[in-house]
């Protein structure tokens, strides 16, 4: 700092006072311009992405109009593309990662405000976000490879024998054990997204004013008592929105659904079927893309997949924000 | 335990008590046995398959010896044009939000769409450079590849930047004012260099994000078979090799798969573990 300061002294002192003024003047202007040219830049980006992709896209909707997301024909040589498959794939494996990754990840919050001794906070919430830096490819090599063939040997045969004579829910567990298919998908994407949720849930958790913690202790409550009828009551809507920030990355996320979902274009309600999800089908069938209106339905797709997350992640901001507001 | 016999309402919350703080403790177990199981995967799988060829051969055809060296050094290049391209904007906008924009419903509009940025789908990213730089030059190229991984590091050094600047005591730039300096030199030989330390925590946390991203350059570096020092040709890079040579059948192109991928994941783990440890304690989102 100090030596910060010794520098812009002598440039102070080295300016002539009055002849040195406008110069100054218009060095502040420029500086401003440049910085508040870059700031627009990021507008513009987002702009640009979302018009880019609906002109890209605008011949897929101009042909297929609202049965492009009604129907789930998908035919490359008839030229006929409806994104109902794709669009079911990724709803229903971001659902089942947020039933995986939700209470576990409450669970690793509660554990890190709760039950962990200080000296253990640090290094435990740094091995989970180590988990988000670990690149998505990896996690599709390890779900195809390992994980996959574990879930068809060791998971899924028991889930067929015990959970598909289930009424109701029987049907979504009756298939073949090929271990590819929406549910190691969503299981895997659930793993993804436990780092984002639950390092935002226990930020929040702490951020909770000591005093109301202390207080609840002072009456007798235990540590859960604390957690549910203090903690969670006062961060609800930053919780709903570390899920819902879950959720966007769940719904975007490309690569380990590419390698464990099977790129199928068939409507199975079974979880253990082979499906496709948004993502995964423009980065399979992009570069083969070979007809103009094939090309126009995969950035149309994309399209889709910008509108839905850019919505889910504004309402987790938004939900984020309120906590922040709240706690000044 | 006490001699009196415990008040039942007691106990029963002692026992959700113990109950729900040991599921507590078993998920955060359950956490951390996936980050163990994956990365000893990709060691036991990787470490097997490194040699010397990695780095000094090219990436071979089915069922031959080879390396991953034009992968490794098309990805470095891309990184490094990303760096370029990202850095300097990501620093510019950072400091419009803490110097000039501050609360403002511009700048408060600015973090809410950069943030949004920060967790958009990257496929969606390699789409857009794909319209916008594919479709216009007519070819997949090397500089498509860096300008999308570097739309993707752009919002990671905003926000670190922002506040980075957002934590410098105003007294500082008071003083530098006080001075007469102008608030451009102010901030240049000032503010920079007091919060440099949030700056670079935020540009290696970008590098470290973008050194595994595959779905952008899918359509965008596209890849290449041989050594292409090209920046306006389809260039090889490592996560787009792995991706492709992980889905073949051949288990040569297995092995190298998880070779690149150990490389990688080492890189991108200790980029980041070293960031946290010695750059800034705090986590970054």
């Amino acid at each position: 700092m100090s030596t910060a300061l010794h520098t812009s002294d002598q440039d102070g002192l080295a300016q002539p006072d009055r002849a040195g003024q406008p110069a100054a003047a218009l060095g502040d202007r420029l500086f401003r311009l440049l910085t508040g040219g870059a700031a627009w830049l990021v507008l513009i980006l987002l702009l640009g992405a979302a018009g880019s992709m609906a002109w890209g896209g605008r011949e897929a909707f101009q042909t297929f109009g609202w049965s492009f997301i009604t129907s789930k024909d998908w035919d490359a040589v008839g030229h006929q593309f409806g994104a109902l498959v794709p669009i079911y794939g990724t709803i229903v494996s971001s659902l089942i990662a947020m039933i995986v990754a939700v209470p576990i990840s409450f669970g690793i919050a509660t554990f890190l405000a709760e039950v962990a001794p200080r000296w253990m906070r640090g290094p435990i919430g740094m091995a989970i976000e180590l988990l988000a830096a670990v690149p998505s490819i990896i996690y599709g090599m390890w779900g195809l490879f390992v994980f996959a063939p574990f879930m068809s040997e060791h998971v899924e045969p028991w889930l067929t024998e015990h959970w598909a004579t289930l009424p109701l829910v029987g049907v979504l567990f009756d298939g073949p054990p090929i271990g590819i298919g929406m549910l190691t998908a969503g299981i895997i994407l659930g793993i993804m997204t436990i780092p984002f949720i639950s390092s935002v849930m226990r930020d929040v958790f702490q951020a909770i004013p000591p005093a109301l913690r202390e207080s609840a202790f002072a009456l007798g409550a235990t540590p859960w008592e604390v957690v549910c009828k203090v903690t969670l009551p006062h961060t609800r809507s930053a919780v709903m929105g570390a899920i819902f920030l879950g959720l966007g990355r769940a719904l975007g996320e490309t690569m380990a659904v590419t390698f464990v979902l099977g790129n199928a274009h068939d409507f199975s309600l079974s979880l253990l079927m082979p499906g496709n999800s948004i993502a995964a089908a423009i980065a399979n069938e992009f570069t083969e893309a070979d007809s103009p209106i094939y090309h126009s339905a995969l950035i149309a797709l994309g399209f889709l997949l910008f509108v839905v997350t850019f919505i889910v992640l504004a309402i987790a901001k938004f939900m984020l924000l309120r906590i922040e507001r709240k706690g000044r | 335990m006490s001699r009196q016999p415990m008040n039942p309402i007691v106990r029963r919350r002692q026992i959700t008590n113990a109950i729900a703080l040991v599921l507590a403790t078993g998920a955060t177990l359950f956490g951390l046995l996936w980050l163990v199981w994956i990365l000893w995967t990709t060691i036991t799988q990787g470490a097997s398959a490194l040699s010397p060829a990695l780095f000094t051969q090219m990436t071979p055809p089915p069922g031959e010896e080879g390396g991953l060296l034009n992968a490794f050094y098309g990805s470095a290049v891309m990184i490094v044009l990303a760096i370029v391209v990202g850095t300097p904007i990501g620093i510019l906008a950072g400091t419009y939000l803490s110097e000039f924009g501050k609360t403002s419903a511009l700048a408060e509009t600015i973090r809410f769409i950069n943030d949004i940025l920060l967790s958009a789908p990257s496929i969606v990213v390699g789409l857009f450079i794909y319209e916008l730089v594919v479709t216009t030059t007519g070819h997949f190229s090397g500089y498509a590849g860096g300008l999308a991984l570097g739309m993707i590091l752009l919002p990671v050094v905003v926000r670190t930047t922002d506040e980075a600047l957002r934590l410098i005591p105003n007294q500082l730039r008071e003083a530098g004012l006080a001075l007469g300096l102008p608030q451009w030199k102010v901030v240049g030989y000032v503010i920079y260099r007091s919060a440099s330390t949030g700056i670079a925590t935020g540009v290696l946390l970008g590098v470290a994000r973008i050194s595994g991203e595959t779905a952008p350059l899918l359509f965008t570096a596209l890849n290449n078979q041989y050594w292409s020092t090209d920046l306006s040709a389809p260039m090889a890079n490592v996560p787009v090799v792995i991706f492709q040579y992980a889905m073949s059948p051949y288990d040569s192109w297995h092995a190298l798969a998880w070779a690149g991928a150990f490389v990688v994941t080492a890189f991108v783990l200790a980029l980041s573990i070293a960031v946290r440890l010695f750059l800034r304690p705090r986590s970054f989102k």
